[in-house]
């Protein structure tokens, strides 16, 4: 491979073909990676913490094992060669997300407070990664405990959206789509709670899957609304997304929440074309506030995958006005109780106080940044005795009018079609001082969350401006092979150019 | 208007409440479930190891970890709430309890709101004779927190406070009673009942001394025949059985002083000090804590399988009630017998072994209460040891064989039964080796006997001026001179021969 530059935009799977082949070594891919972190980050403060060593450790150990595959399969001591998807992830450099525990590493959640925070245990998807042979590159940058739209809120500077660098690269996760659209990472973690996946990827032109609730196991995710969170991959191809889906997928016995069912053959499902579904189209999502652009590029998006055989049909979301509202009381509720263990006690920062009620405050006040603490008094507030039943208990019933307006829409299609934004990425700054404009941002995801259903951002498009346009796939529950499959089919019929074509130019030129 | 008198009440030392006052007592009992691993994750609960030992991310609520209901310590807490008659409810669910507090790594309890496991049960209670049910409002699971252990005797002007997590997330029930006892007494026989049932179900090793069985207390008065409460107040750390009655009545005396100076009684928090023998306020804040109680997210809630819940309804052992009336019924023993045997199942069990191998069941009844729980006592060991000594039970019925048969007189048969569970020795070779047969040889008892005789001139003249209890000092010299070895009947029946009836002067 002359140019190890091309590398670093390439997929998942031209890469594994390549690893496979020979072609390149595990080492090589992980070195060209940490090249272009030193190149392209500081423009973009993608990284918090680089693992250069236990990279190239993971990237060696990968190119031993891939070494002996092949034998295996050249001498005829394997049966059969192995399958791609078991061997897809091998020596593949990733970026994790700082809101996942990783043994050894430091883990900050974007956090004063966690600033040293160096855990002894891994979440169990970081384990899967591990297990499955592919290497982390690092931890990547996010809003502060994943409360944002723009990664903004990090207490360790803000990440810039590789497309323009005055702009944001959308939240929670930021850094993971800055990543994965720069080149430095060939695919990344994020965790979602209200679109923190889907959102960053729509504005990064990559692709960003949520599971339904319940399939990823939690178990290692450092909790904002528990009732909400789920990890989800970020990659450059929607089959890229199934790869990495199938790879942290499935039940986790340390994870009381997570699915007890098996996870179906996704990949497989992925290219089944889009002839004979059903596109449920919701007025409610393409009401006023929609920036024009965004609109034309998803119906333009839906025009051509009807000329795919797909069908078109009406469906509606009564409750859908609700839902930002029922997500603001819900999620800051469940993470004033989720952010409460925080007092520099055992672990983090601690300022110390003449009693221990001061100090507990004294390092809330220092570790926590402002929106985190909007949150938290917004969550105790709702919670606390005499509200309790006005907001907290009225906002889960509210909930289950939602959940229920998606079965109905179910009934009539087999996935919803939306924006993933209102909005193209939005200037860094220019919503900072007014945080209900920047709550807006995520109106069209955190449904999907509230009902705990899979969603997937896929590139459709691009603004005036060049700035990447998602549309937005939601299924009912269990359904990631179906909305990948249209995912994929929006991918390949107008998405194309985002993949291979386009890319960032401080990508490409450094900064 | 006096809130509070500073004055300390009279308290009398018997049982009773001040005059014309009844008190209303309802207990909040905590009891730590003997599972073998905590409730949360799988962490050993073992008592006693060095801090910090048994620990884990969950059970230090790290960041990230995640709790997973350990199902051992459901269908424990479910074998509680069947004993106390409770409801189990279809489909329970967790909450968490917020607050702050350095041994709580979480910042929160996990505990259940308002769908516990087990409600609406009650518990029966024999006092004087009569029968009293206690209702039983709730039992519901929560995990323990951690334990500080402070540079000074309280958090407040500790330069520094250490935290040991190992009991952090062992499992709890709290059973909350209905305000049905009426005295401090009951309150205790209450909480003595209660720690018998949990022995019996074999779920707690109940120990108020190590924390795993713990009760707060509240306490109103208003006058007999009203019926709507008055102000109460919350005693806490009630750490022995004992403490809770002295408490309670401490309590009700203190309460009684203020309403008849025409005062209030503070709706507080107290708590017991031994030593002085008085409740005393605790620093609480001004308002009332608002634990923002809401559905735990990371635990499904609990469906229960009737079908499993049958099962673990008739695999409930015989309960102490049930076996008091049967020892009553079975044995012909007297009530007071009844209660102490049943009081451990370990001693009951011991009973029934023994007794089924010796005819005089309430004379092995009175062994057991005074020289077997006597032995316990002196080695300050658990009732429960006598489990794991079945071949006690053979020297404490050969030791009744001997003296039954005379061959060793009662008070040598104590000796030797204490002999032979000390050193696993059987009674008949202690007694040979020793030397204790008793004597019953006439010829060698009438030597003793006249020599008594001779040389308590005093005692002799007193017995023959008429005064029967002259001769029971006579048989006590005759044992001393036979070493305790003497048959005391037969030396009876020879002073008398001696001697003539009493009162006949020679
Ligand atoms: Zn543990």
């Amino acid at each position: 491979m002359s140019d190890l530059r091309e590398l670093l935009f390439a997929s998942i799977e031209e890469l594994s073909a390549l690893l496979w082949q020979g072609e390149i070594t595990a080492r090589e891919l992980a070195e060209a990676h940490l090249r272009q972190i030193e190149r392209v980050d500081p423009a973009i403060h993608a990284y918090l913490t680089v693992v250069a060593d236990r990279a190239l450790e993971q990237a060696a150990e990968a190119d031993r094992k891939l070494a002996d595959h092949r034998k295996a399969a050249s001498t005829g001591r394997a049966s059969s060669p192995p399958q791609p998807a078991e061997l897809s992830l091998l020596g593949i450099p990733w970026a994790c997300k700082d809101v996942l525990c990783t043994r050894g590493v430091r883990t900050t959640c974007g956090s004063r407070i966690l600033e040293h925070f160096v855990p002894p245990y891994s979440a169990t998807v970081v384990e899967r990664l591990d297990g499955a042979g592919a290497v982390m590159l690092g931890k990547v940058n996010m809003d502060e405990f994943a409360m944002g739209s723009s990664t903004e809120n990090s207490a360790f500077g803000v990440t810039r959206n590789p497309w323009d660098l005055e702009r944001v690269p959308g939240g929670s996760s930021g850094g993971s789509a800055a990543a994965v659209a720069a080149g430095e990472a060939v695919f990344s973690l994020g965790s979602d709670t209200g679109g923190s996946v889907r959102l960053p990827a729509a504005y990064c032109g990559t692709v960003g899957l949520k599971p339904t609730y319940g399939t990823v196991s939690r178990y290692g995710l450092i909790a904002f609304a528990s009732s909400l969170d789920q990890v989800g991959p970020l990659t450059r191809t929607v089959r890229d997304a199934a790869l990495v889906f199938q790879a942290i997928a499935g039940h986790d016995p340390l994870d009381s929440t997570s699915a007890p069912r098996p996870v179906g053959p996704v990949l497989e499902e992925v290219e089944k074309g889009v002839r004979g579904l059903k596109l449920g189209l919701a007025p409610e999502y393409f009401g006023e506030g929609l920036s024009p652009a965004i609109r034309e590029a998803v119906l333009s998006a839906v025009r051509r995958l009807e000329r795919e055989g797909a069908e078109v049909v009406e469906a509606h979301m009564p409750h859908l006005d609700y839902a930002l509202p029922v997500y603001y009381l819900i999620a800051p509720s469940e993470a004033s109780s989720n952010l409460a263990r925080y007092d520099g006690v055992r672990y983090g920062l601690r300022t110390p106080g003449e009693d221990i009620i001061a100090q507990f405050s004294r390092t809330r006040r220092d570790g926590f940044g402002p929106e985190v603490k909007r949150r938290i008094m917004l969550g105790t507030y709702a919670l606390s005795a005499g509200y309790y039943e006005a907001f907290y208990l009225k906002a889960q019933k509210v909930r289950t009018l939602i959940r229920r307006d998606f079965e109905e829409a179910f009934r009539s299609a087999d996935v919803l079609v939306t924006p993933v934004s209102p909005t193209v990425p939005f200037r860094l700054g220019e919503k900072v001082e007014d945080p209900l404009q920047m709550y807006l941002t995520d109106i069209y995801t955190l449904s999907v969350n509230l009902a705990g259903l899979p969603g997937v951002s896929v590139p459709c498009g691009f603004s005036p401006e060049t700035l990447p346009i998602g549309l937005q796939v939601i299924g009912p529950a269990f359904s990631e092979g179906r909305v990948l499959r249209v995912a994929r089919a929006v991918e390949r019929t107008v998405g194309a150019e985002l993949t291979s074509g386009r890319r960032p130019a401080v990508a490409v030129n450094g900064r | 208007m006096s809130e509070r008198t500073g004055r300390e009440p009279k308290v009398p030392s018997q049982q009773q409440l001040p005059a014309g006052w009844e008190a209303v007592i309802g207990l909040e009992i905590h009891v730590e479930l003997l599972t073998r691993s905590k409730v949360f994750c799988g962490c050993s609960t073992e008592f006693g190891a060095p801090p910090n030992t048994h620990v884990c991310p969950v059970c230090l609520g790290l960041p990230g970890s995640l709790p997973v209901l350990n199902e051992k310590a459901v269908e424990y807490a479910t074998r509680a709430g069947l004993a106390l008659h409770c409801e189990i409810a279809p489909y329970a669910k967790f909450d968490r309890k917020n607050y702050f507090y350095p041994d709580l790594p979480k910042a929160y309890q996990i505990s259940q709101y308002d769908l516990p496991l087990c409600k609406n049960g009650y518990l029966e209670l024999r006092v004087g004779g009569k029968v009293r049910r206690i209702g039983i409002t709730r039992v519901h699971m929560e995990e323990e927190t951690g334990k500080l252990v402070h540079s000074t005797a309280t958090i407040v002007g500790s330069q520094y406070s250490l935290v040991d997590y190992n009991r952090s997330g062992v499992p709890l029930i709290e059973i909350v009673t209905q305000p049905d006892l009426r005295t401090p007494e009951e309150a205790r026989l209450f909480l003595e009942e209660l720690r018998s049932i949990m022995l019996y179900l074999g779920i707690s090793d109940v120990k108020m001394e190590e924390g795993s069985l713990r009760c707060d207390a509240n306490i109103s008065l208003r006058r007999p025949g009203e019926t709507r409460l008055g102000t109460k107040t919350e005693v806490k750390n009630l750490n022995t059985f004992r403490a809770v009655e002295r408490a309670l009545r401490h309590e009700a005396f203190r309460q009684a002083a203020i309403l008849e100076e025409g005062g209030r009684v503070l709706q507080e928090t107290r708590g017991w000090d031994d030593a002085t023998g008085a409740t005393v306020p605790m620093r609480t804040k001004e308002t009332v804590q608002d634990y923002r109680y809401f559905p735990e997210p990371d635990i499904p809630p609990l469906v229960l399988d009737r079908a499993w819940v049958e099962q673990i309804r008739k695999a409930l052992p015989e309960l102490p009630a049930a076996r008091r009336q049967r020892f009553e019924t079975q044995f012909s023993l007297p009530a007071y017998d009844a209660d102490v045997l049943c009081q451990h199942p370990a001693v009951a069990d011991f009973f029934e072994k023994a007794a089924a191998r010796f005819p005089d069941a309430k004379t092995v009844s009175n062994w057991v209460m005074g020289e077997i729980l006597r032995l316990l006592k002196a080695t300050g060991e658990e009732p429960a040891v006598l489990g794991a000594h079945p071949e006690w039970v053979d020297h404490l019925v050969g030791v009744l064989e001997l003296v039954q048969a005379g061959k060793i007189n009662a008070a040598a048969g104590k000796e030797v039964l204490e002999e032979s569970v000390r050193t696993g020795r059987a009674p008949e070779e202690i007694v040979r080796a020793r030397g204790l047969e008793q004597v019953g040889d006439e010829a060698k008892l009438r030597e003793w006997v006249k020599q008594a005789i001779g040389t308590n001139p005093d005692a002799v003249a007193s017995y023959r001026a008429g005064k029967a209890q002259a001769a029971g000092f006579l048989v006590g010299q005759v044992m001393k001179l036979s070493r305790g070895k003497a048959n005391p009947k037969v030396v009876g029946e020879l002073v008398q021969r001696e001697l003539g009836p009493p009162g006949q002067g020679s």
